[in-house]
């Protein structure tokens, strides 16, 4: 339940739900029923929309921080899973003070590359300002963006790209 | 690294004015390229002795007029016919050709020449004939140390080029481009130099550090390109000829899509900082740095009018990315691409009158070109991945790179080199040693 995203459910869908379920136990039943809708239908276990959800290529900077956020195409918004891990890096960052990071962001290779180097600078830049509201200091976070000279998965195929398109949190020091 | 200093180049015969009954149509897709006849240069024993001692070549004539048909057939305007067919022999045809026997195998053009060891230099005389007419069209000579020998064979052929088609050749020039090896995860690049034709390949840089999209100034001894030399993306300058390399500017973040303005006196880039790309210019002696656009938008890939009037770039302020044109002050900013798709990669030609691109759409990737006000938008190639379009010096081809899709396993990865002309005929693959990405195309050398 936690982990689900509701941006690629029908939002008139809730909307029209709410109104007929006002109880608020019978809103957490059709949000069980719709996340397995969702999850039948959109999803291959391993992307949402286009969006990756998968852990091949998730490294972990302590045990239950995973290293790395992942963007639909042409996009640099966070979804609702990527807050997440961004928050666990956030309190990892705030008990280990001294660490600083860089956050390396990338892009697929289907775009120009000097439009996607700009595009994997917005990417790493969406996770600094959001960590940047949980508390870390600008000062101890720096951004490199590949664009799409480093991608992780060599594969072309919407899959491969989905886990190139990331932002990832590296210790510096 | 360049023969400019040591190149005499001196005309000694006066061209004879004839009304050329030849005439190379190049504004159309030539189906049907002119037969030509390339005489091998001739030459004299003690010559011939001479430049196979410095050069270790065994006939310097016939290598010169080798390169001289690569690069007539490669053009795509003409076909250089068979040496087994010629009938007559080299030293004679260069005196006065039996324009007969040169009817017989078809020739409408022919061209002759002779290769002489004077004075430790290399001495070239070529003579352009009109078959038909029986007339000569052109005659030249060049000396030069022997060293140059293929510019000479290059020469040649942007002077029989230029009086056939009446325009401008591209031949004594050279590509600079990204050198890449190694997996696609962690690929190894270089920069690298080499001739239009793909001979004389040299590396700039070792591969320590990532490097990308160099490309030349106008008179083509300066190159700017973007190098992670210390995880830090800036632009910067080198000197192909010292090798000594700067950085552009002092950006606290990363500086991207540099390129000469058309003076070579500015370079304009993109200057990334907290997840904005604006365009700005330095000037390379003032070292004045001015901001060109101001929008929260990525604002990347710019480049100039051959005026300098206006900058073309590609923005996504519309929500996707567009290509955009503005003065070069950064006012009256207009887009040009209403296509659908996305595009990208906006290059000027050299002739001013057109925007060469590149465009995504449904998947697909196509180098095309527009008018500057995004009118008559044509589309020349399709493929699974390719960009990056850069211009002959005479606006008449484009050089670009392409990807190949890898398969389920990740494999099969290359990375081309390419070439079309403008009509969108005669695509070719340009050979390079090694896989290849972001060429350049320079200006002409011999100008």
């Amino acid at each position: 339940m936690k982990n689900l995203s509701i941006r690629n459910i029908d939002q008139g869908a809730i909307m029209k739900l709410n109104k007929i379920f006002k109880n608020a136990f019978l809103v957490t039943v059709a949000c069980l029923f719709l996340s397995a809708c969702a999850t039948s239908k959109k999803s291959t276990g391993q992307m949402q929309g286009d969006v990756y959800t998968g852990k091949d290529t998730v490294e972990y900077l302590a045990s239950g921080v995973p290293d790395r956020v992942f963007f639909a195409t042409n996009e640099s918004v966070l979804t609702t899973a990527s807050r997440e891990t961004l928050r666990k890096q956030a309190a990892w960052l705030r008990k280990n003070s001294k660490i600083t990071i860089v956050l390396e962001g990338h892009a697929d290779e289907r775009g120009t590359r000097e439009y996607n180097l700009a595009l994997g600078e917005r990417r790493a830049n969406a996770a600094k300002d959001y960590l940047m509201t949980y508390g870390i200091s600008s000062d101890r976070i720096s951004v490199l963006s590949y664009g799409k000279e480093r991608p992780v998965d060599s594969g072309s195929n919407p899959l491969s790209w989905s886990k190139n398109r990331r932002s990832v949190t590296v210790k510096a020091n | 690294m360049m023969f400019r200093t040591l190149f005499i180049f001196s005309l000694i015969f006066i061209p004879i004015k004839v009304m050329a009954l030849i005439e190379v149509d190049i504004t159309r897709g030539n189906l049907n390229p002119l037969p030509i006849a390339v005489s091998p240069l001739s030459i004299d024993e003690n010559s011939k002795k001479n430049f196979q001692k410095i050069l270790k070549k065994k006939n310097i004539g016939s290598e010169i007029s080798k390169v001289v048909e690569k690069n007539l057939k490669t053009s795509g305007l003409f076909n250089p016919l068979n040496k087994d067919a010629f009938l007559q022999s080299p030293d004679i045809a260069n005196l006065k050709p039996r324009f007969e026997d040169w009817n017989l195998i078809k020739a409408q053009a022919l061209i002759t020449g002779k290769v002489e060891f004077i004075d430790e230099k290399l001495r070239v005389e070529f003579r352009l004939w009109d078959v038909l007419a029986g007339k000569e069209m052109m005659a030249l000579a060049f000396t030069t140390v022997p060293e140059n020998w293929r510019r000479v064979g290059h020469i040649i052929t942007d002077k029989v080029y230029q009086r056939l088609t009446g325009e401008e050749g591209y031949f004594d020039t050279r590509i600079i481009y990204v050198a890449e090896e190694g997996p696609k995860t962690r690929r190894v690049k270089k920069l690298a130099i080499m001739d239009q034709d793909g001979s004389n390949n040299k590396f700039l840089t070792l591969g320590n550090e990532l490097v990308l999209t160099p490309r030349f100034n106008p008179n083509s001894q300066m190159v700017t390109y973007l190098s992670y030399f210390r995880n830090l993306p800036r632009v910067y300058l080198l000197d192909i000829e010292t090798g000594t390399q700067e950085v552009v500017g002092d950006f606290p973040g990363m500086t991207f899509a540099p390129r000469f303005s058309p003076d070579g006196k500015k370079i304009i880039m993109s200057f990334a900082k907290d997840g904005n790309s604006d365009i700005y210019t330095m000037d390379l002696e003032n070292r004045i740095v001015e901001k060109i656009t101001n929008h929260p938008s990525i604002d990347t890939s710019p480049s100039y009018s051959p005026d300098g009037k206006f900058i073309s770039f590609n923005s996504d302020r519309s929500g996707y990315q567009q290509i955009y044109v503005m003065r070069s002050d950064g006012s009256n900013v207009k887009r040009i691409s209403f296509g659908k798709g996305l595009y990208g990669t906006p290059v000027w030609s050299p002739r001013g009158d057109l925007i060469a691109f590149t465009k995504l759409h449904k998947g697909k990737f196509y180098i095309g070109v527009m008018r500057t006000d995004g009118s008559g938008e044509r589309l020349l190639t399709e493929n699974f991945y390719q960009e990056a379009p850069s211009w002959s010096p005479n606006g008449r081809v484009l050089i670009f790179y392409r990807e190949t899709k890898t398969d389920d396993k990740g494999e099969g990865f290359s990375a081309k080199l390419w070439s079309i002309d403008l009509t969108g005929y005669n695509e070719r693959l340009v050979n390079t040693p090694t896989d290849a990405s972001d060429p350049s195309w320079s200006s002409l050398l011999s100008n």
